[in-house]
């Protein structure tokens, strides 16, 4: 993966000079270790900012949203299953893309990391298999698959879906993944401890909106939370109000969620919102056997309606 | 609870004040203070009972300030805390005032002001940054014109006990943000932590009455005190690898840095989520609510934050900074441009590095303060 750059900035240059793109959207390397920063290339020479590494785990696909210019985009697995999306509920065009796919292997867990040395990390040194954590009196060395994010320990798309160019061949994806053990070890606790379970959850809470704001899917012009006529929900730190923000969004990405993990990467106190989105993808999965953003010909389950629909409840 | 504690708390704002004088009664002499491990935990159990103590404690993978139970010591071991101190005394959400649409009832639609407990509290192990950044934030709610009295009365009624910071972050350039590791601005005690224990120095009369209040009476001469810290001092600043550039900000004309070519890259990777303004100890807005559940309702004031589209969004639907960039930028040349003309002291930053860690992509201060800090040599090139 750590080779991909020069394919990258390859294409890129090759769809500047062809003049097929205005801008190629990827990662520029970040100011801190384990941190790289989404950027715009409007030309050549800024492609040369461009990186590709175990770093780039914000999804890309939220940068697109109802931009009208020629866009080259850097693409991984998730990337791609969200512009599929973004595509299908008109967010962008596919004739204004060229989607430049990226088989991933995972991107790294910058807090696991952090949690599992004595001290601020202040240097990172990725190889193929190894991550290299060095600080002021450490310095250790993980296996790169012990330290993925926790979404892409368990992806099974890590190769872009639609693309129009690889920079490699693709990836082995995963088998023999368990996808939802969190999922259901949460169905099986009582209402209570349930209760207390995502008390827990959304207590550091501080309602920055990182998590939505992160999110491809979160594009509502005015998003539920920021409504005043009528206003739905309240903006203090009340804990029922907290929850009402975090379950509602999630409800609002139930088949539309691709697991990119942006949400949780993003999050500035570490909550792991993705339990609440990877219940509803379950439910998708069990009830239509349903994954979002794989192919562009099928609208999702829940923004269909058919007259001959097999379930009772919706005539 | 102590008498003293509990007559504060049974009394209303006024006699909180009384108390208060009683409490910070004026000395002449500033004292400083050996401790040893030991007599920590006594004088702390001292304290707790004069003050309600706040201090970092571990909380799930973070440090975070927080009330200490009966029990509870404070955990000084960590970097800097996640959330800065600014919600001690500037909560994220507070109650002003309650009402009743009850028309049965006399008082319906009247304003009636929230008793809030304003007895003695010390924050005790917060960094030099986040106490600098109080008196940044003072410059907003205490002025000649306008006295905030929820800050104030907050601010009035805590003691802050500075812990001097030998372990600074790499992302901390607070040498250069007009502050520092072992800064004294803004505490009522430095604390600094030494092999055997920790050297206690009063800055105030309020530090005074705490160190008092503690029964730590080990004094040491100042200049024995001076001795032993000032090379703790030297190699904590040592360490601050990560500066600013912030000489010609003052200088450059205000239209030149907003019309400066960068901003769009700057814009570019951030989500307007509200995390920076959240986590910096300095960024103070505020946004005002009525929450009302059937007849009985609650005003109320919580952060808010420039990065909202909603901050500027007018009642017509005129959003004056409806676009990211604008809001970007907005962050920006406040606290590194109108803050600095304004009041002519500096940047609206103590450089605690708080947004640089946790901004989700990693868009950071220190890169666009130097780009603000020379205009004419920025390119489109941000990210370089």
């Amino acid at each position: 993966m750590l080779g991909y750059i020069d394919k990258i900035r390859e294409i890129g240059e090759r769809l500047f000079t062809d003049g097929k793109v205005d801008v190629v959207i990827g990662f520029a390397k970040g100011s801190m270790p384990m941190m790289n920063e989404p950027m715009m290339a409007r030309s050549s020479g800024d492609l040369q900012k461009m990186v590709w590494d175990g770093n780039c785990g914000i999804n890309l696909a939220n940068y697109l949203t109802n931009r009208k210019e020629k866009i080259g985009i850097v693409a991984k697995g998730c990337d791609s299953r969200n512009i599929v999306t973004h595509i299908i509920e008109n967010k962008i065009k596919r004739d204004q893309l060229y989607i430049i796919g990226v088989p991933c292997k995972g991107m790294i867990d910058r807090r696991a990391i952090s949690k599992a040395v004595p001290g601020e990390v202040t240097e990172v040194i990725e190889t193929r298999d190894s991550i290299r954590v060095k600080g002021r009196d450490f310095d250790e060395t993980f296996d790169r698959g012990d330290v993925l994010q926790k979404n892409c320990a368990v992806c099974l798309h890590r190769n872009p879906v639609i693309y129009d160019e690889l920079v490699a061949d693709p990836v082995v994806e995963q088998t023999g993944i368990d996808r939802y053990e969190d999922v259901r070890k949460i169905d099986s606790l009582s209402t209570e401890e349930k209760w207390r379970f995502f008390d827990d959850l959304l207590s550091p809470c501080v309602r920055c909106y990182a998590c939505r704001n992160a999110c491809p899917l979160c594009y509502c012009p005015t998003c539920f939370v920021d409504e005043s006529k009528p206003q739905w929900v309240g903006k203090g730190i009340d804990d029922i109000d907290i929850k009402t923000f975090h379950f509602l969004r999630a409800y609002h990405c139930a088949g539309r969620c691709t697991d990119c993990g942006s949400c949780e990467r993003s999050c500035p106190v570490g909550i792991n919102m993705r339990v609440l989105t990877k219940k509803l993808e379950m439910d998708c999965k069990d009830l239509f056997d349903w994954e979002a953003g794989l192919t562009l010909d099928k609208r999702p389950p829940l923004d269909t309606y058919r007259p001959d629909d097999p379930n009772n409840f919706i005539k | 609870m102590t008498d003293a504690r509990h007559a504060v708390r049974k009394t209303g704002r006024h006699q909180a004040k009384a108390n208060r004088q009683l409490l910070y009664k004026r000395v002449e002499s500033m004292k400083v203070v050996k401790i040893d491990k030991k007599k920590w935990d006594q004088g702390l159990a001292a304290l707790k009972g004069v003050y309600r103590i706040f201090s970092p404690v571990k909380m799930k993978d973070a440090f975070e300030f927080k009330a200490l139970e009966e029990n509870e010591n404070p955990d000084l071991g960590g970097l800097n805390t996640r959330l800065s101190a600014k919600g001690l005394i500037y909560p994220q959400t507070e109650a002003m005032f309650t009402y009743t649409l009850d028309e049965s009832r006399e008082d319906h639609h009247i304003m009636s002001p929230v008793e809030t407990d304003y007895s003695p509290r010390a924050v005790i192990g917060l960094r030099p940054c986040d106490a600098d950044a109080f008196l940044l934030v003072q410059r907003n709610f205490d002025t000649p014109q306008y006295k905030d009295p929820y800050w104030i009365d907050a601010y009035e009624a805590t003691t802050i006990v500075g812990l001097a910071c030998e372990n600074p972050c790499s992302t901390c350039f607070c040498t250069s943000a007009g502050s520092g590791p072992f800064n004294e601005t803004g505490l009522d005690v430095l604390m600094v932590e030494t092999k055997d224990g920790y050297i206690l120095k009063s800055v105030t009369p309020k530090g005074e009455s705490l160190i008092a209040a503690s029964g730590w009476n080990d004094e040491i001469s100042p200049e024995e005190a001076q001795k032993q810290i000032e090379p703790l001092k030297t190699a904590a600043e040592q360490k601050i690898s990560s500066v600013v550039e912030t000489d010609q900000l003052k200088n450059k004309d205000a239209m030149t840095i907003y019309n400066a070519p960068f901003w769009d890259d700057v814009a570019f990777a951030c989500i307007n989520c509200g995390t920076c303004t959240f986590v910096c100890p300095t960024c103070w807005c505020f946004d005002i609510q009525d929450e009302t559940h059937k007849t009985e309702g609650v005003r109320m004031r919580n952060w808010d934050s420039c990065m909202f589209p909603l901050f500027t969004l007018h009642g017509s639907g005129h959003n004056p900074r409806g676009e990211k960039v604008q809001r970007v930028r907005q962050r920006f040349m406040h606290k590194l441009k109108y803050y600095v003309d304004k009041y002519n002291d500096g940047i609206q930053c103590v450089g605690c590095g708080r947004c640089v860690r946790a901004c989700p992509v990693n868009i950071d201060i220190r890169k666009v303060c130097s780009l603000m800090n020379q205009p004419e040599n920025a390119t489109c090139a941000a990210q370089s």
